[in-house]
């Protein structure tokens, strides 16, 4: 549905995306990992051709952008950098003009299909306020709305939550496993590792305009070939299982061997007492720190 | 993409709110003129003003020569110097343009919006001015043109009707000015004052005799040529330099403001 190769974004001399080969394909919930300042920003504007690269190609929905924007946008919908709309107009009326504004959405349903996602967002009730009325959440939800208007392949969402409370952004999770379920592809931006653990199928993270990793996020959360171990007798289990304890932290231990049944058994024939025991997995967390992990510590330029 | 920026243009409180604005010195006039009587002497004064007092149906001529030097201007400057810019600001342009919407498209739309909306501005103030001339100057029905005949009111309505096509038309290098400062920088403000130092500049030499090679490619060199419309015959030869001129300045400025905005990163 995306693919970049080795996009390339230069301002002056500093470099904000540097070679970036993204890898969205249909299906997917891709979370689009980054600090802040990391060129997320910019390589979503580049992919929907509002800014244009220095070097490296974009193709959406399998056509070369920005060339073909006039033919694979109306496909997508999109949310960039928090919502926008007119002030004195009221929420309907910002997604009746915007409809109208361009080719792929028909007059004739315009009306209900802006019931129908009002309704999806939860904004029913105060689609006809003006929007400078609007709270950040109510915003948040219209340009929500305005990017679900056409029933889009693609949904390019660049920080969707920001602004919402925890219910909202419950809600827009369900909203957006519902959208995926029916078949839409989400790429989701995002500085929050939370919500892309709890969302994403695939995960890409951008560090210092670089893609530093991409993978499935089951593949990333596989187990590590390692046992966690917590039990009092600590000691005990120390001594018989000498040598393959690698690490111990009080009254938990990380065992070497990726057969925690086999270990479980082991420990018990000898009167070792086991609470709690299983296989380890990295922490979505502990996977991009490992891969963002700045020698110096220092907050990039780009 | 017009019809909708033409809607926008029109639900927009701030376009009615200017057009009152752009209504009230030529009401406040009127009404002086009407309580004292004292109109300025023949040749001084906004053009057709002396002639007012005669004949109150050439109020709306009056009207609109008052508001032509500086208010149509700043008007057509912030309309037009908010067109991009605005938008960008509002950061509705990046929604627009993934809806999508051809830059170039847009572009057009909107100079097409401030088009109309000066159209509109002219004919209210002309409109306004009429009635409010009726009504409180009287109607003599003995227009006189400027060159000393008399007009019959069908003339008059005509060339009445040339002249708001013939200012419409004198805003446009204004607009276009203010339409390529409005793509260059994403604040409405900076793009409308940009355009009305080029304004204010223009007006300035065309007060210097030193410039005067320059004064024939000046936007507001013309702009009172619309009076030309009450000479009798018509003078046409001014009239026919400031539309030419016009259009050289939309067909400069606008390609320039299409060459600036198609290419540009839009990151507002």
């Amino acid at each position: 549905m995306i693919t970049t190769t080795q996009l390339t974004k230069r301002y002056g001399g500093i470099l904000a995306v540097d070679g970036v080969s993204l890898d969205v394909q249909p299906g997917d919930i891709y979370g689009f990992l980054g600090a802040n300042g990391s060129g997320k920003t910019t390589t979503v504007r580049m992919v929907l051709g509002l800014v244009l690269a220095t070097s490296g190609s974009v193709d959406l929905l399998g056509r070369r952008m920005p060339r073909a924007g006039r033919a694979v946008l109306p496909r997508v919908g999109a949310l960039v950098e928090g919502p926008a709309a007119y002030g004195h107009l009221s929420g309907r009326a910002n997604l009746a003009l915007l409809d109208s504004s361009g080719t792929g959405g028909t007059r004739r349903t315009r009306s209900t299909r802006i019931d129908a996602v009002l309704e999806q967002v939860g904004l029913a009730a105060v689609g006809r306020r003006p929007v400078k009325a609007y709270s950040l959440g109510m915003r948040q939800r219209l340009g929500l709305a305005a990017a679900l208007l056409r029933q889009p392949e693609l949904l390019v969402l660049d920080e969707p939550t920001n602004g919402l409370d925890p219910q909202g952004i419950r809600e827009i999770r369900e909203l957006i496993q519902g959208l995926h379920r029916r078949g839409t592809t989400v790429f989701l931006s995002s500085h929050l590792l939370a919500e892309v653990e709890q969302l994403c199928t695939r995960v890409g993270v951008l560090d210092r305009g670089r893609l530093v990793l991409q993978d499935s996020l089951a593949s990333l959360q596989r187990p590590t070939g390692r046992t966690v171990v917590h039990t009092p007798d600590y000691e005990r289990a120390h001594v018989l299982l000498d040598g393959r304890v690698e690490h111990r932290e009080g009254e938990r231990l990380i065992v070497r061997g990726a057969d925690p049944a086999a270990l479980n058994a082991l420990l018990v024939a000898d009167g070792v007492r086991v609470r709690e025991l299983g296989p380890e997995r990295r922490t979505l967390e502990q996977v991009v720190l490992a891969a963002t992990e700045h020698p110096d510590h220092q907050v990039g330029v780009s | 993409m017009i019809r909708t920026e033409l809607v926008k243009t029109l639900r927009r409180p701030r376009t009615w709110v200017t057009i009152l604005l752009l209504n009230a010195l030529p009401t406040l006039v009127a009404v002086l003129l009407a309580l004292t009587d004292l109109g300025p002497r023949p040749g001084s004064g906004p053009a057709f003003l002396s002639a007012v007092l005669a004949d109150g149906t050439l109020f709306p001529l009056a009207a609109l020569a008052i508001i032509l030097p500086l208010f149509l201007p700043v008007a057509v400057a912030v309309v037009a110097g908010d067109s991009v810019a605005g938008e960008a600001q509002q950061g509705t342009l990046r929604y627009l343009l993934v809806r999508p919407v051809s830059r170039t498209r847009l572009l057009v739309a909107k100079l097409v919006a401030v088009i109309a909306f000066v159209l509109l501005a002219v004919v209210v103030v002309a409109a306004v001015a009429y009635v409010v001339g009726s009504v409180l100057l009287g109607d003599q029905a003995l227009a006189a043109s400027v060159s000393g005949t008399v007009l019959t009111p069908a003339q008059v309505a005509v060339r009445t009707l040339l002249a708001i096509g013939y200012i419409t038309l004198s805003m446009l290098g204004v607009a276009a000015i203010a339409l390529l400062l409005s793509t260059m920088t994403d604040s409405p403000l900076a793009a409308a004052l940009g355009a009305l130092a080029f304004l204010i500049a223009s007006s300035l030499l065309l007060t210097l005799d030193a410039a005067q090679t320059l004064q024939p490619y000046l936007p507001t060199r013309y702009w009172l040529a619309f009076v030309d419309l009450f000479r009798d015959p018509i003078f046409w030869r001014d009239i026919v330099r400031g539309i030419g001129l016009q259009a050289v300045y939309v067909v400069v400025f606008l390609g320039a403001a299409w060459a600036n905005f198609t290419t540009k990163d839009i990151t507002s």
